[in-house]
């Protein structure tokens, strides 16, 4: 029988499930960190995971800024020609990878390749009783599986930007100098001048952050998962989905919080 | 201090729900020092939850489950990692990390619990491998290579790697072919012996039953309704042993299933 109180319910429903999904995270992230700092730590598998988060995605990270940072001189070109404001390219390529389209496009694909990746490995070994089979072996499944990914994931993402950026600006770089007829010696003058220090920092803690959440989303969603083939399905896809909303989330309150004023 | 009369695992009153479905309702288990209990009963009726209750992969609700005389529900995640190397336990599903090769998976619990170098572990985990009939270059093979018994039989010669005193079984030959599954058995009661390890098992399989235990429990919605030694149970006049050794389908315990 359906009340006038029914849409009321659902409304109810619908924000205690996701208060409690909140909550769930929240305890999730706070045991992860207080984890981070008490031993026992595993060397080899941090390393291991560096090596899969960081140097694996090298070319999906290089070639997605090098095509970014290419077209971004191609579009400021256009739109500065207007106000023969071509010169303004260099700059606005590096501001703009820099402090946004490095750290947070990298951040994207990394998050696409590596969140989901996590998820569905510890969401199997989940399904398949192995992080119950690692307690029965005197080993803390939270200090093994997820605290090695984080602690990887957060010191490899502000490598991962720095060759971002670099790469990004190079995009800007060959196209400005091949294509559009701008001169090579002035190009790197401009991008130099116009470079800061607060730049680069805001972009390598930028990237810290999202290594966090990258790795927190994949882990937690993958920890949580239950129901077999189509639960470690639904882990990954949430994680991809937690880990952007995350990263774009906190990349606006980063810009504000260091530009802002 | 050992002392003999204390039982090695005890239950009691144990409970554990998920939402409104009561899984356990007071669970009362006791098994002494050495002996190999085997709890029977239905999918559904809470045998996988009673162990994991006891390993602390679950939290139960209320009663209290001691091990070695100490109740585990009280204790700190420190005394309980201490506690839990004293359980090896073999899954359903063997539960081998497909990450790592076969002997770096019977030597984890020595490397990564006790500290001990990879060398000597290997030496162990050889050792143990050939125990349950495993040639030594099995163990450079990825789990995933295995065929199923021999996963079952990696999955055992990790769970005794460390020589427990209490070793848990969780459908030890489900999803084996008889034969395996007798081979199974056969390994299983071996090496408790060897060990001279408390067992705690749950099986829907009656052969394994009759082969592995010392005394029977059978568990229905929640509870344990009988319990008695291996050869009470065939002469059992209980209805529900009666239609669970059986097979039938006609019986007291029904299954919730919409007849067409």
């Amino acid at each position: 029988m359906l009340s006038i109180f029914e849409p009321l319910a659902i409304i109810g429903r619908v924000v205690m499930a996701a208060l409690a999904e909140l909550g769930r995270l929240s305890k999730f992230t706070a045991e992860a960190v207080k984890n981070i700092f008490l031993p026992p730590f595993y060397w080899r598998l941090i390393l291991k995971q560096m090596l899969h988060i960081g140097y694996y995605s090298l070319p999906v990270v290089g070639l997605t800024a090098l095509f970014t940072g290419a077209a971004l001189a191609q579009q400021i070109f256009v739109g500065g020609s207007r106000f023969n404001a071509e010169s303004v390219v260099p700059g606005v390529v590096v501001i703009a990878i820099v402090r946004e389209l490095g750290p947070v496009l990298g951040g994207l694909m990394v998050a696409g390749r590596v969140s989901s990746a996590m998820a569905a490995e510890l969401g199997t070994m989940r399904v398949t009783e192995q992080i119950d089979a690692l307690t029965t072996l005197s080993t803390d499944p939270f200090k093994y599986l997820v605290v090695p990914r984080l602690i990887a994931s957060v010191f490899t993402l502000p490598l991962l930007v720095l060759v971002a950026n670099v790469i990004g600006v190079l995009g800007g770089y060959l196209i400005g100098t091949e294509r559009l007829g701008l001169n090579a010696g002035a190009y790197l003058k401009v991008t130099v001048d116009f470079l800061e220090q607060a730049d680069v920092i805001s972009s390598l803690v930028k990237a810290a952050v999202f290594g966090f959440f990258i790795a927190l989303m994949g882990s937690y969603y993958g920890y949580h998962s239950s129901g077999g083939a189509q639960g470690v399905g639904k882990a990954t896809t949430n994680a991809v989905v937690g880990a952007f909303i995350t990263i774009l989330l906190a990349n606006l309150i980063i810009t504000i919080v260091v530009f802002g004023t | 201090m050992k002392n003999d009369t204390i039982p090695m695992i005890q239950l009691e009153n144990v409970t554990k729900h998920f939402g409104s479905k009561h899984v356990l309702n007071g669970v009362n288990l006791s098994v002494a020092r050495g002996e190999s209990l085997v709890i029977i009963g239905g999918s559904g009726t809470g045998k996988s939850v009673t162990l994991k209750c006891i390993l602390g992969l679950l939290k139960a609700d209320s009663g209290t489950i001691n091990v070695d005389g100490r109740d585990v529900t009280l204790m700190g995640k420190s005394e309980r990692k201490k506690i839990l190397s004293k359980f090896g336990m073999l899954f359903q599903g063997a539960a081998l990390f497909d990450s790592m090769k076969v002997w770096e998976n019977v030597a984890f619990g020595l490397i990564q619990g006790q500290g001990m170098d990879r060398v000597s572990a290997r030496e162990i985990a050889t050792e143990k491998l050939r125990r349950v009939g495993l040639s030594p270059d099995v163990g450079d093979l990825s789990p995933s290579e295995l065929s199923g018994g021999m996963q079952k039989r990696v999955g055992l010669a990790r769970a005794i790697a460390a020589e427990p005193e209490i070793i848990f079984f969780d459908e030890p030959t489900t999803g084996l072919d008889p034969i395996m599954a007798d081979v199974i058995n056969d390994l299983i009661v071996e090496c408790v012996t060897d060990l001279g390890a408390t067992t705690l098992s749950i099986t829907h399989d009656m052969a394994s039953a009759r082969k592995i235990a010392d005394r029977i429990a059978m568990i229905h919605k929640g509870e344990i309704i009988w319990e008695g030694s291996k050869a009470e149970v065939d002469k059992s006049d209980n209805p529900y042993v009666e239609q669970f050794i059986h097979g039938r389908a006609d019986g007291p315990i029904q299954m919730e299933i919409l007849k067409p």
